[in-house]
C-alpha cells in the first residue's frame, strides 16, 4: 500500500495540492488582491511541478511550469490577478488532474496554455513559456592532465560554520588519486585576533593521477563560487621529483582541526550499522546453534554420570540462551516507526471523507521484531481505513448524537508476556449488528433467524468477501476485506479480536508474538509423534483421569473451575491409530479469552523451538504453524494455537446448537 | 553511529522518496513538513545533516537555515537545500543564509545519496 510507494503517495498528495490550488483560486475570485492566497496557489503549483518532475510525471511538470511561471508574475506584482487568469488556471488545474491520471489530451492542454498566454497578455505581461529548465552539468571538457594537478585553495572564512568540512574535501581529493597535502598557514592571525570558528588555513595539494579537471570541480562544487582555487597541471618531471620529497606533512591537516572531527570520531565508536540481511543470517546461525545445543543437552543427560560433559553442556545452554536473547533485542524496533506512518493516512482520510478525525497514539516505545513491524503495516492500514471510513460518523451525525464533532482513532501498543497487544479503537457508530446479520444471511453464512452469540455475530466480518459498507466508497470496500487482515495476522501467529458497542465505537485488538523466529515451546507426545505447543499460549496442564475420560466421551468438555472448556483429542485428530496412554494429559491453551484443551499422551517438557516454515506443499495444512528440529535430530510439528481454538469453538457451537 | 538526517519539505511524497533513498543508504531519517517543524525538531535532537526545501508554508527554507545557524548546535552542521530550477539568485541567497550545498530537483536517489556522503564523509 502507500506506506512505501512514493508514487502512490505523490498521487494522493497531488490530489491535495490540486484541492489547495482550487480552494485558493476560488477564494481569490472574491479577493483578487489577497497576497496570501496568491502565495498559497503559487506554492501549490510549485510543489506540484517539483514533485511531478521527481516522480516521472514530465507532462504534468512541464504544463504546471507554464502556469507557475504565469502565476509567478502575479506573485511578484508584475501583473495583476484577473478573473480571466483565475478562470484559466482553474481549468488548467482540471487538466493537471487528467495529466496525473494519465488521461492527457495534448490539444486541450495547448488550448489552455494559449488562453493562459492571452490572459497574461491582457493583464499586461508576457510569461516566459520556456520548458522547465533542468540543470545541465557545466559542459566543456577541461584539459586533463595525465600526471596530475597542483592545487592551491583557500575556503571562505565562514565555510566551516556553514557546514563544509575541509577535511572531507581533502578526503575526496584523496579518493581521486595520491595526494600530497601541505597546509598554508601564512594567513593564520595572531591568537588574540583569531576567530575560532573561522577557517584560516589554505591547502596545497599535489594530486597525482589521470584526473579530469571536472572531477576536481565536483569536489569543490558547493564552495566554488566563494573560494580561491588555483590549478596547474603537474609536469612529468615534477612528478619524478616529488617522489623524492619526504612524505609531506600529514600533520599539516591537523593544524586547524575542526572541532566536529574529534566528536565525530568518538561517536563512531558507539555503534555500527549492519545491513538487515546480515542480522537475519545471524539469527539463522543462532537458531542452528540452539538446535545443536539442545542435542548436546540430550546427550549429556543420557551420559549418566559424566559430570564434566554435563557441566559443559549446561554452560553452553546458558550461553546459547543469552545469545538468543541478545539477538532478539537487536532485532527489536519501537512501534513508533509503524504508528508514525499512519498520521498522513488519517490526515488524507479525514480530507477525503470530509470527517474531522484525530489520531491518538500511545505506547509507541513498545518494541517489536522488525519483520513483525513490516508485516503489520498493511493490515493496520486497512483497519485504520475501516475505522475512519465506516466507523466514524460525519460531523453532522456526531453532533446529532451529542458527540464531539471530531472523531478519534486511538492506536495503542503494550507488551504482555511474549506478545505485543495493539489496539485500534474508534469512537464512532460501532458495528451495526443488524446489517452484519442481514449480510451474513444474504451470503448464506448463517441461517435466517439463527441465534448467535454477539461475539460470534461480530466474527462474521472476518469471512471472505464480507463488507458491510452499504455504499462502496473510494477508500474502503475495495475487496481486500477483514478476512485478508485476519489471515495476515494469523500468519504472524497472532490473533485478532473485535469488540464493538453500538453508538460508542469499535475496538480491534491484535495480539502478535514479539518475534517470529524462536519461541519457547512445550514439547508433547501424541501417539508416536512429537509436537510443540507455543508456551506463551499454554495456560495449564492437567491430568485427564480415566473416569473423566469415559464420562466425557462424545461431549469432549471438561469442567475447569466452573467453566466448560472444550477439548480436542489430538490422538483422534491426527489418527495415530495407537492406544492411549493410561494417564493422558490435557494442555489448556488460550488465545485472548477463549480456551481449549488438547489431550496428549505425554508432556515431555519445555523446548526452545526454532521455527522452520513448512514447504509450499503444506500450505493447506492449517493445524500446524511450522516445524522444528529436536535435540535428537527428529522433527516435531508446531501446533497452530489460533486454529485449534477455532476448532474448539466450533465444537462448542455444535454442542450448543444440539442443545 | 548511524548518521541522522532531518528532511524538511512540505511535499510528503518527496519526503518519502528522500526517506526511502537515505534509509536505504543506511541513514536514519526524520521528517518535518515546514520550516517551523524543522527548526523545532532540530532543537529536539542533534542531526548530522539537514536536507531542506526552500519554498514551504509557515516558514520558508531560507528563514529556517538562518535560524538554524544561530543555534550553536547547528554551527558547522551541513545543510543542503533543494531547489527546483538551477536558479542562481536563489542559490546565492541560500548560501548567504548559511547553506552548505544544494541539490537540483528533479534528482534521482543516487544523486541525493552522493551529496549526503559528500558532506557527511560517510
Amino acid at each position: 500500500m502507500s506506506g512505501q510507494d512514493p508514487i502512490a503517495a505523490f498521487r494522493v498528495e497531488a490530489g491535495d495540492l490540486l484541492d489547495q490550488i482550487e480552494h485558493g483560486l476560488l477564494d481569490l475570485t472574491g479577493r483578487l488582491d489577497d497576497r496570501e492566497l496568491v502565495d498559497e496557489v503559487f506554492r501549490g503549483l510549485h510543489t506540484l511541478k517539483g514533485s511531478g518532475a521527481m516522480f516521472g510525471f514530465d507532462a504534468l511538470a512541464t504544463f504546471t511550469h507554464h502556469c507557475e511561471t504565469a502565476f509567478d508574475r502575479v506573485r511578484k506584482g508584475l501583473a495583476p490577478a484577473t478573473q480571466e487568469l483565475v478562470a484559466v488556471i482553474l481549468s488548467a488545474r482540471d487538466h493537471m488532474r487528467l495529466l496525473i491520471d494519465g488521461d492527457q489530451d495534448q490539444a486541450t492542454g495547448d488550448a489552455i496554455l494559449a488562453r493562459l498566454q492571452a490572459a497574461i497578455d491582457a493583464a499586461g505581461g508576457v510569461p516566459d513559456t520556456g520548458t522547465a529548465p533542468i540543470e545541465q552539468p557545466a559542459a566543456g571538457d577541461r584539459p586533463a592532465s595525465k600526471s596530475g594537478w597542483r592545487l592551491r585553495f583557500r575556503l571562505p572564512a565562514d565555510a566551516m560554520a556553514n557546514g563544509t568540512n575541509p577535511l572531507m574535501l581533502l578526503d575526496e581529493l584523496r579518493d581521486l588519486g595520491d595526494c600530497a597535502v601541505r597546509a598554508l598557514t601564512d594567513r593564520i592571525p595572531p591568537l588574540a585576533d583569531l576567530a575560532p570558528a573561522e577557517n584560516h588555513v589554505g591547502w596545497e595539494v599535489e594530486l597525482r593521477g589521470d584526473v579530469p579537471m571536472s572531477a576536481i570541480e565536483d569536489v569543490f562544487i558547493f564552495v566554488m563560487d566563494d573560494m580561491e582555487l588555483a590549478c596547474e597541471p603537474l609536469a612529468a618531471e615534477q612528478e619524478e621529483a616529488l617522489t623524492d620529497v619526504p612524505p609531506p606533512l600529514a600533520a599539516a591537516a591537523e593544524v586547524a582541526p575542526p572541532p566536529a572531527r574529534a566528536a565525530a570520531a568518538a561517536k563512531a565508536d558507539e555503534s555500527v550499522r549492519v545491513p538487515a540481511e546480515r542480522l537475519d543470517e545471524l539469527m539463522d546461525r543462532v537458531g542452528e546453534l540452539v538446535i545443536a545445543q539442545s542435542r548436546l543437552s540430550q546427550l549429556a543427560q543420557g551420559s549418566g554420570h559424566d559430570m564434566v560433559l554435563r557441566s559443559v553442556s549446561e554452560e553452553i545452554e546458558r550461553l546459547a540462551g543469552e545469545l538468543r536473547d541478545t539477538m532478539m533485542v537487536l532485532r527489536m524496533v519501537p512501534v513508533a516507526s509503524l504508528f508514525n506512518r499512519f498520521r498522513r493516512l488519517v490526515h488524507d482520510l479525514s480530507r477525503e471523507t470530509g470527517k474531522s478525525i484525530e489520531l491518538l497514539t500511545e505506547g509507541e516505545a513498545t518494541e517489536v521484531d522488525k519483520t513483525v513491524i513490516e508485516r503489520l503495516a498493511d493490515p493496520m492500514v486497512h483497519l485504520i481505513r475501516n475505522a475512519c471510513d465506516h466507523g466514524l460518523e460525519t460531523p453532522d451525525q456526531r453532533a446529532a448524537t451529542g458527540k464531539h464533532s471530531t472523531g478519534t482513532v486511538r492506536l495503542s501498543a503494550h507488551q504482555a508476556g511474549g506478545e505485543v497487544v495493539i489496539t485500534i479503537r474508534d469512537d464512532g457508530r460501532g458495528i451495526d449488528r443488524d446489517r452484519v446479520r442481514a449480510k451474513a444471511e444474504a451470503q448464506g453464512l448463517i441461517q435466517p433467524g439463527q441465534v448467535l452469540a454477539d461475539q460470534d455475530l461480530l466474527q462474521m466480518i472476518f469471512h471472505p468477501g464480507f463488507s458491510t459498507a452499504a455504499r462502496v466508497t473510494n477508500l474502503s470496500g475495495r475487496g481486500v476485506g477483514m478476512d485478508v487482515v485476519k489471515r495476515t495476522i494469523e500468519s504472524l501467529r497472532g490473533a485478532i479480536d473485535v469488540a464493538s458497542v453500538p453508538g460508542k465505537g469499535s475496538t480491534i485488538t491484535l495480539r502478535i508474538p514479539l518475534t517470529l523466529a524462536i519461541i519457547d515451546g512445550l514439547l508433547v507426545r501424541v501417539g508416536s509423534g512429537r509436537y510443540v505447543i507455543p508456551l506463551a499460549a499454554v495456560e495449564e496442564c492437567l491430568e485427564l483421569s480415566l473416569e473423566q475420560d469415559l464420562r466425557s466421551r462424545g461431549r469432549s468438555f471438561i469442567t475447569l473451575r466452573d467453566s466448560l472448556v472444550p477439548f480436542l483429542r489430538l490422538r483422534e485428530m491426527f489418527a495415530t491409530g495407537t492406544k492411549p496412554d493410561a494417564f493422558q494429559k490435557i494442555v489448556v491453551i488460550a488465545t485472548g479469552t477463549e480456551r481449549v484443551g488438547l489431550v496428549v499422551d505425554q508432556i515431555i517438557g519445555s523446548h526452545q523451538t526454532v521455527i522452520k516454515s513448512m514447504s509450499a506443499l503444506h500450505h493447506n495444512v492449517t493445524t500446524f504453524a511450522g516445524a522444528t528440529i529436536l535435540g535428537d535430530g527428529g522433527i516435531a510439528l508446531i501446533l497452530d494455537v489460533a486454529q485449534l481454538v477455532d476448532i474448539g469453538r466450533n465444537q462448542e457451537e455444535r454442542l450448543r446448537a444440539a442443545g | 553511529m548511524t548518521a541522522s538526517i532531518l528532511t524538511v519539505d512540505d511535499s510528503p511524497s518527496l519526503r518519502m522518496a528522500i526517506r526511502i533513498a537515505l534509509t536505504g543508504a543506511g541513514y536514519a531519517v526524520t521528517e518535518a513538513g515546514d520550516g517551523v517543524e524543522g527548526l523545532q525538531k532540530a532543537g529536539d535532537s542533534q542531526f548530522d545533516l539537514v536536507v531542506t526545501d526552500l519554498n514551504m508554508p509557515n516558514m520558508d527554507g531560507l528563514t529556517m537555515i538562518r535560524e538554524m545557524r544561530k543555534l550553536s548546535a547547528y554551527c558547522g552542521t551541513p545543510i543542503i537545500f533543494l531547489t527546483t530550477e538551477s536558479d542562481d539568485a536563489m542559490k546565492a541567497q541560500a548560501k548567504a543564509a548559511g547553506a552548505t550545498g544544494w541539490l537540483v530537483k528533479p534528482f534521482v536517489p543516487d544523486q541525493l545519496i552522493r551529496v549526503a556522503r559528500k558532506v557527511l564523509g560517510r
